[in-house]
């Protein structure tokens, strides 16, 4: 089975090697994409096969590449099965949009070769057994992603997002060399069946998480570490936006489940608080930030982060759950995580393939340039609402069903002794519902400036509706989120051996319940039924709409609306994004951001406009990065004058350094 | 048999709700006019409302979308089916493990949801104003919500209503200090969402005063009429909830007797009754807040709602 | 029966630590001073039920202590004296009200963790009335920090010594509770009074009294 995804992702690579050559050739851009797609496909369904267990055993090989004692071992077992189902999910998805979209690509040469070796980097993440396999491929999948942010590369913003994504991804894949380093030990034992048999110190073991989570969520974007992806994601091509938000964050996610679920081996209970308090911060930082923003691809970047926080949060409670042994409710904490991730994979490229589409429209992404896109796109509109509902949990949608298990999961830690758990999880548990009410607030706010409203600028007064194949793509997302709301059992027993596998129990067994509910932990206790609860809303709406269209006046007229006696009011009077915002901005941001408004009037008699001001400040940027950046920039000045010595002076310095070597080994015991 | 008197139950209560909506809103405003020493509307005047609606021609802005159009029909099924899942007068209907409280809850954001988009459809200020401050309101009130349902779940070992109701009317339960906090927190989430003074002035006519009605300004005919209705409805899924929470005496069990459903349906009204009047006594002892006062009356019930699921992990009998 | 007495002991202290969380919560002195006089109110009545559950008549004169000392006749005297001196009636605040919330918040979580680690041996239910009272404790305290003004200062403090009043009611058989109280409240009269005495040489820049007859107009 590995051998048959190995096979797919080597298509992957050839295919990237010959757009090198390509790729300004006429018919260049659907061959890639169209291969991409096939390609894709075929290692979902792997994933698949693979995950609902037709394929009984973990299957393992080895290829003599690379390091010649080692070779490059690679693994399809039931948690690689589950990432690949969402790599090539994102994957095909993005494929098809990209044949579409990928039309109004000026400049093919720099996206075409990087697109499938991105997919190729990904997919090898997943399926690899040993250190050094993983780490390639890491570094891999974070260069041809850069590469895809740099691909328009006269735009200022964009070199300086690929400058600071460069500098993170390096930083984070240093800290994962020394993880796997700590991991491998003295005798060098890089394979990841190596790893699980050694036995860590606690205090070797405490170091591993904590690069782990330092590596691992940088790329995942946990905060602080976060600063680059609202620069980089939004400034590469929207359907490779919609990867690395949607799919590459969640590679990283699976980086951090293998180290601390499969390869540490029992964590200690502490780790849980740790990763909890980071999750809770995270979601709530991430939504607010988003919130301010009217920049529409970089709201959404935002908004990644809030939901990697709300992956954060169930990985902290399943770690929690086994640290002490409950490995029933560590399975539903774990399934409630891991289905968030493919969830939000699912909605967030999805909104991610909205923003391309009003942008190939439009030529904006400011949503305040926008608005009334609702009357010329229609299409799109309907399937950016159903995503918006998604992501903002309404039942009877997907997203609901992550955030229901979620909080199932926090009703059960009570029972766990530690005192810091019993303090820290009902003040996550705010956090968690705080930032899925803000969430809401924010797609309201997306989808209302943008799409409902009256027309702000002529850009949007020319938008027309986007093509076919981009339209298919966003239309198979939006079904698959309906549909995975409406029958979540089928969905969590699929990610029963993944719980197993990881923290040794499962969730019960979801077809077994009547009338397709789902029950996390017994029927008594509590239960849910996407499927009911849509029935009876399409019902009870079908009956109101009867009921009225017999009962009630049918007349409709059409009227200006209300303007309070100010008749022709222009579009700009309507609410702009930050004044939507600015009631939250107002309640929440004076506090995390020091959000400050000022009007400045004229003079009575003066003509000039009246200017308003908000200012808001990144207190994550000014307090942990400018400091570092201002430090380096310091010691790279200090340093500077050793380019300018004399040869003596040279010369004394390599002497010195040799009499300090000679002295250390005189003196070392 | 017994499946089919069961739908008979569920569909009798989906319909009671829907009939008893408008008649709490009607005796609300009725009371709080006698308390003002007016006369006041007659108490079947909002089922007046409603027909007198019915009967009008919808007036459209130009530029209204089938959203608007279509979100008056959503927000009122939505709101309907989370008030058919909350027990009036027996516990144990057929369709309540469906959606637990917490399912009930994200019903209700979803009506709210649709609410802010309809209200930023047409493109005018007003309809800004109303959503801006609804999702203001709307993000400190449903994390308050979820942190009420956290202390009552850890109370009674579940999140399905029937079962935490059952509990809570079991001579089990005692008084606890988290009960009494998110009861207070409870007071204070219900007068926010249903838009009640001192969160927001439901028979205001200044634009700058509306929250709630703001975002339904451009609404006429049979849309306002279902919107309106919808209004009625969650009022009355709150009075319901509490009295199913905290006052459950006179709640009839699945297994009982159908004699005593007759028992079950009078203490209903009677709660409603006292509800309504409780309400309209609170509404005219208070003056409203300013908008931004009421981030700090929410965010006082989150914090009471924290500090009563904080002792229930804290501590097991309190 | 025992646990509905004990369910009302709690229910009591926890109203104590809901009213202290309400006074943090005001931000007019009246308010202030009524929603003090509902703390006083509440710790009588949770003094006279430790008093009947524990068969302990001297409490019930503490409780009468509390109830007309510091819930009638300091509010009213503190009311008389604001308008009389004409003191400021906003307060003004260190901190907003959601951070002092916040804050309050954090403190009930340190004292519940610090009261029921430190005294795991005793009868369960007592140990989570003194965590309540320490709760109360440190409320007041943070409202001492968190006001600029002197009457609310004065309140803060009143607050503190309720809180440790519950704390030895709670405690049962703990000597001499009703001469602590009135000690305590002696000291309390004490302090408003050399508070005002302050404010009166601020304004008038002397306490002497004929001097201070003199701004009355009542002599030549």
């Amino acid at each position: 089975m590995v051998l048959v995804a190995l096979g797919g992702t080597a298509a992957l690579m050839a295919t990237a090697a010959l757009a090198l050559t390509f790729a300004q050739a006429a018919r260049a851009r659907h061959l890639v994409y169209g291969v991409c797609l096939a390609t894709s496909l075929v290692l979902l369904a792997i994933g698949l096969i693979a995950l609902l267990g037709i394929h009984a055993n973990p299957s393992v090989t080895t290829l003599p590449l690379g390091i010649p004692w080692l070779g490059a071992h690679f693994r399809l077992d039931a948690l690689s099965a589950f990432f690949l189902v969402v790599v090539n999910l994102g994957g095909a998805a993005a494929s098809l949009f990209a044949l579409g979209y990928g039309r109004h690509e000026h400049a093919p040469r720099r996206v075409l070769p990087f697109y499938p070796a991105f997919l190729a980097g990904m997919n090898i993440v997943v399926l690899a057994d040993d250190a050094f396999t993983f780490l390639v491929s890491w570094e891999f999948m974070s260069l041809s992603s850069w590469a895809l942010v740099m691909a328009h590369h006269r735009i200022a913003d964009n070199v300086r997002a690929g400058y600071l994504y460069l500098i993170m991804a390096s930083f984070g894949t240093i800290t994962l060399l020394l993880t796997f380093g700590l991991l491998a030990g003295p005798d060098g034992g890089y394979a990841f069946d190596d790893i699980r048999a050694a036995h860590p110190s606690t205090t070797l073991a405490a170091s591993v998480l904590i690069l782990a989570l330092i590596g691992a969520g940088s790329k995942a974007g946990l905060v602080p570490l976060h600063v680059w992806l609202p620069l980089a994601h939004p400034a590469a091509p929207s359907h490779v936006s919609a990867l690395m938000s949607g799919v590459m964050t969640k590679v990283a996610v699976y980086g951090l489940v293998r180290i601390v679920f499969d390869l540490i081996g029992t964590p200690a209970w502490w780790w849980s608080m740790v990763v909890l308090a980071l999750g809770g911060v995270t979601a709530v930082m991430g939504v607010l930030y988003a919130l301010m923003q009217h920049d529409l691809k970089r709201l959404l970047a935002y908004h990644t982060v809030e939901n990697i926080g709300i992956i954060f949060i169930g990985l902290g409670l399943a770690l929690a759950f086994k640290a002490y042994g409950m490995a029933w409710a560590a399975a539903l904490a774990l399934t409630a995580g891991l289905l968030h991730v493919f969830n939000h994979s699912v909605f967030k490229s999805l909104l991610f393939f909205g923003a391309g589409a009003v942008l190939t429209s439009t030529g904006e992404r400011d949503m305040e340039h926008l608005g009334g896109l609702i009357h010329r796109m229609p299409q799109t509109a309907f399937v950016f609402l159903v995503g918006c509902a998604a992501i903002s949990a309404l039942p009877p949608l997907n997203g609901f069903v992550s955030e229901w298990l979620t909080f199932q999961a926090i009703l059960l830690s009570p029972q766990l002794p530690s005192w810091g758990l019993k303090l820290l999880v009902p003040a996550v548990g705010a956090l968690l519902a705080l930032s899925a009410t803000l969430a809401a607030a924010c797609f309201v706010k997306a989808f209302g400036v943008t799409f409902l409203g009256r027309v702000r600028t002529s850009a949007a007064e020319n938008a027309h509706e986007t093509d076919r194949f981009s339209l298919a793509a966003m239309f198979f997302l939006a079904a698959l989120c309906l549909v995975a709301g409406i029958l979540p059992g089928a969905f969590i027993d699929a990610l029963a051996p993944v719980a197993q596998g990881l923290v040794g129990d499962r969730m019960p067994v979801q077809s077994n319940v009547d009338w397709l509910s789902i029950v996390p932990i017994a029927e008594s206790r509590s239960s849910y039924n996407g499927l009911l609860v849509f029935v009876f809303m399409v019902l009870s709406g079908v009956l109101a709409a009867w009921a009225i269209h017999r009962l009630a006046s049918d007349k409709l007229r059409r009227a200006p609306p209300w303007d309070c006696g100010y008749p022709e009011a222009s579009p700009a009077t309507q609410y702009t994004a930050s004044s939507f915002a600015q009631p939250i901005r107002r309640v929440f941001g004076s506090v995390v951001f020091r959000a400050r408004e000022h009007v400045e009037m004229p003079s009575p008699g003066d003509t000039r406009p009246a200017r308003f001001t908000v200012e808001l400040h990144d207190l994550v940027w000014d307090t942990l990065y400018a400091p570092i950046a201002g430090g380096i920039g310091f010691a790279a000045d200090k340093l500077n004058h050793l380019q300018f010595l004399t040869i003596r002076q040279f010369l004394s310095l390599v002497f010195a350094a040799l009499v300090l070597l000679l002295l250390v080994l005189a003196i070392w015991p | 048999m017994a499946v089919i008197f069961d739908f008979a139950v569920q569909g009798a209560q989906m319909l009671l709700v829907l009939l008893l909506a408008p008649l709490l809103t009607g005796f609300t405003r009725k009371v709080k006019a006698r308390l003002l020493l007016r006369r006041g509307p007659a108490v079947i005047q909002p089922y007046r409302d409603l027909v007198r609606l019915m009967r009008k021609e919808v007036v459209l802005a130009e530029n209204a979308s089938w959203l608007f159009r279509v979100s008056p029909y959503l927000i009122f099924a939505a709101t309907w089916v989370a008030a058919s899942l909350v027990p009036t007068f027996r516990t144990g209907l057929l369709f309540s493990w469906s959606a637990d409280l917490i399912a009930i809850v994200a019903l209700l954001g979803s009506a709210r949801f649709f609410l802010a988009l309809a209200g930023l459809d047409v493109g005018t200020s007003f309809g800004g104003i109303g959503s801006s401050r609804e999702v203001m309101i709307a993000s400190l009130a449903e994390p308050a919500m979820i942190m009420i349902i956290f202390t009552l779940a850890l109370i009674a070992g579940s999140t399905q209503l029937s079962t935490m109701a059952g509990f809570l009317v079991s001579p089990e339960v005692g008084l606890r200090v988290s009960l009494g906090l998110a009861l207070l927190a409870l007071i204070m989430v219900a007068i926010a969402e249903n838009a009640r003074i001192p969160v927001d002035n439901p028979a205001t006519h200044l634009e700058l005063t509306m929250v709630h009605e703001a975002m339904v300004l451009e609404y006429s005919g049979r849309h306002l009429a279902l919107i309106e209705l919808s209004a009625s409805l969650k009022l009355l899924l709150y009075v319901s909830l509490i009295s199913c929470l905290f006052v459950p005496w006179g709640l009839v069990p699945p297994g009982a007797p159908n004699g005593l459903l007759v028992i079950g349906l009078l203490a209903y009204i009677a709660k409603l009754a006292i509800g309504g009047l409780l309400l309209a006594l609170f509404e005219t002892s208070i003056a409203k807040m300013r908008v931004f006062r009421v981030p700090e009356f929410l965010g006082a019930a989150l914090m009471l709602g924290l500090l009563a699921t904080l002792l229930r992990f804290v501590s097991r009998s309190m | 029966m025992r646990g509905l007495t004990f369910d009302i002991a709690h229910l009591l202290a926890g109203t104590l630590v809901l009213v202290s969380f309400l006074e943090l919560y005001q931000d007019r002195l009246y308010a202030l001073l009524n929603t003090f006089a509902l703390h006083a109110f509440v710790l009588a009545l949770s003094v006279a039920w430790q008093a009947y559950i524990q068969n302990a008549p001297h409490l019930y004169v503490t409780a009468a202590i509390a109830l007309v000392f510091k819930a009638i006749i300091i509010p009213v005297a503190l009311h008389r004296i604001i308008v009389r001196l004409g003191i400021h009636r906003e307060i003004e605040k260190v901190v907003g009200v959601g951070s002092a919330m916040l804050l309050g918040m954090g403190l009930v979580a340190l004292s519940m963790v610090v009261m029921l680690r430190v005294t795991a041996e005793a009868d369960p239910l007592a140990r989570e009335d003194l965590a309540f009272a320490l709760s109360v404790v440190l409320l007041g305290l943070l409202m001492m920090v968190t006001r600029r003004n002197a009457v609310s200062q004065i309140v803060g403090f009143m607050s503190l010594e309720n809180g440790l009043v519950l704390a030895a009611t709670g405690a049962k058989g703990m000597p001499l509770v009703v001469e602590i109280s009135i000690a305590f409240s002696i000291l309390i009269a004490f302090i408003v009074i050399g508070i005002f005495l302050f404010r009166i040489r601020e304004r008038f820049d002397t306490v002497d009294l004929q001097a201070l007859d003199r701004f009355r107009g009542e002599r030549g």
